[in-house]
């Protein structure tokens, strides 16, 4: 079947890799069509590793590759996956990708690894990488797959790094581990951390607000 | 007396929603009605109480270094547990699909009730993230079976205070932008300040 399908594809001019289609697929998921903010996706390591800004920049780099090649191995293999095990085969693939970036943290950068402790093995189930598999990469070519796959990964980068800028800045007054809010030069007493934003309340409250500023931008209301 | 502290604490303190924000995607997504969100909260319960024990068989019978020792002991120094999220994302997902067979078959009153989202459990969160907390706690059989059940009943509660809260505030005026999405996060967000007053119980 799939082979038949193959020799029947007509040859196509060449398309420019990165021509407008495929260059909107890589900016539109910064704002316009965000994962987090806007397609409510992958929410849950979005609120639990933004403590600080290293683990966040790592959990974003991680699910960017993940993305990226899942979309591009699901979309080589359309055309021989049975629809009723899809969703099996899909994990299987996602969760090969995941023990690589794993075993990757573990020998490289082993501090942050524990620190993302479950969450990294939670990026199979995030919500991004398996709602682009089933909304993109199983209905197209392989290019625009991994260009969405990476869009949507920095997309979701970028949500975490703010989220995560805004945290470790009011909660211990530091960016990337250096200490920037330091003693008050009126009272001379030094930077008290906001004990709010390093719990998991304050990452829910950020995002409310990143949301709100937004959809106050760009005009787009839902009702209740 | 152990496991009704073990069961206390993954209910209140250490609540699958609001102190490890796992199974956040369709909390969000559920909880507009309280009656779709007591289905999803009743499924996604049953679900972890059976996956984390199944889980933890297939950890100690399995994966472990060593574990493969009932088998022969030559295979004693075999460490599968590299292979641990593969075969939990496997155990879950088929299991997911044998429980929306069999519930189909003997009981289709519930099968329609549910129907939508037995599938979508397969990637909620919470229920691989629990397998996951089971293995790095290393919980005994019966803690597992406690701590599945119980990390349901406080997703379930969770999910249908959210539900009841988003049914009354259709009626309060909310800023525009701030509508739908925005206003829920913030609601979470304080609800799990409120969950954290329950820290203070000494177990």
């Amino acid at each position: 079947m799939s082979a038949q399908t193959e020799t029947a594809v007509k040859v196509q001019p060449a398309e420019p890799l990165f021509s407008k289609k495929n260059r909107k697929l890589l900016v539109d998921p910064l704002d316009s069509n965000n994962p987090i903010t806007v397609q409510v996706l992958g929410i849950c390591s979005a609120l639990a590793v933004t403590v600080q800004m290293k683990p966040a920049l790592v959990m974003a780099l991680g699910v960017t590759f993940v993305a990226s090649f899942s979309s591009l191995f699901i979309s080589l293999l359309r055309n021989t996956i049975p629809v009723r095990v899809r969703i099996i085969v899909q994990l299987a693939v996602v969760a090969s990708w995941v023990v690589i970036v794993d075993q990757f943290l573990k020998a490289y950068v082993y501090d942050v690894s524990k620190q993302l402790s479950v969450f990294v093995g939670l990026i199979i189930t995030n919500c991004i990488i398996m709602g682009r598999l089933e909304a993109f990469a199983l209905g197209n070519k392989p290019w625009p797959s991994f260009l969405d796959g990476v869009g949507n990964g920095l997309g979701y980068g970028l949500i975490l790094i703010l989220v995560s800028f805004f945290r470790e800045l009011l909660g211990s007054g530091s960016v990337f581990g250096i200490k920037i809010l330091g003693t008050d030069s009126l009272t001379g007493l030094p930077y008290q951390g906001n004990g709010l934003m390093m719990l998991p309340a304050g990452a829910c409250i950020v995002i409310g607000l990143l949301i709100w500023a937004q959809r106050a931008r760009n005009g787009y209301y839902e009702d209740h | 007396m152990d496991l009704i502290s073990l069961g206390v604490r993954s209910i209140f303190i250490d609540n699958m929603i609001f102190a490890y924000f796992l199974g956040m995607c369709s909390y969000l997504a559920v909880s507009k009605k309280v009656s779709t969100a007591l289905g999803l909260g009743l499924a996604v319960t049953f679900v972890l109480t059976l996956t984390v024990p199944l889980n933890w068989l297939i950890v100690n019978y399995l994966l472990k270094p060593g574990a493969l020792q009932w088998i022969s002991p030559a295979l004693a120094q075999v460490d599968l547990s590299f292979l641990s999220f593969i075969v939990f994302i496997a155990v879950i997902a088929s299991f997911v699909q044998l429980v929306e067979m069999v519930v189909e078959k003997f009981t289709p009153a519930l099968y329609s009730a549910l129907g939508i989202f037995l599938p979508l459990i397969a990637v909620n969160c919470s229920i691989l993230g629990a397998a996951l907390f089971m293995q790095g706690r290393s919980y005994s059989f019966v803690e597992s079976a406690v701590y599945g059940f119980s990390s349901g009943i406080g997703w379930l509660l969770a999910i249908v205070a959210l539900a009841a809260i988003r049914e009354k505030m259709r009626y309060s005026n909310v800023p525009k932008p701030l509508r739908g999405l925005g206003i829920t996060f913030i609601l979470v967000g304080l609800m799990s300040l409120g969950f954290l007053s329950f820290m203070g119980i000494t177990l």
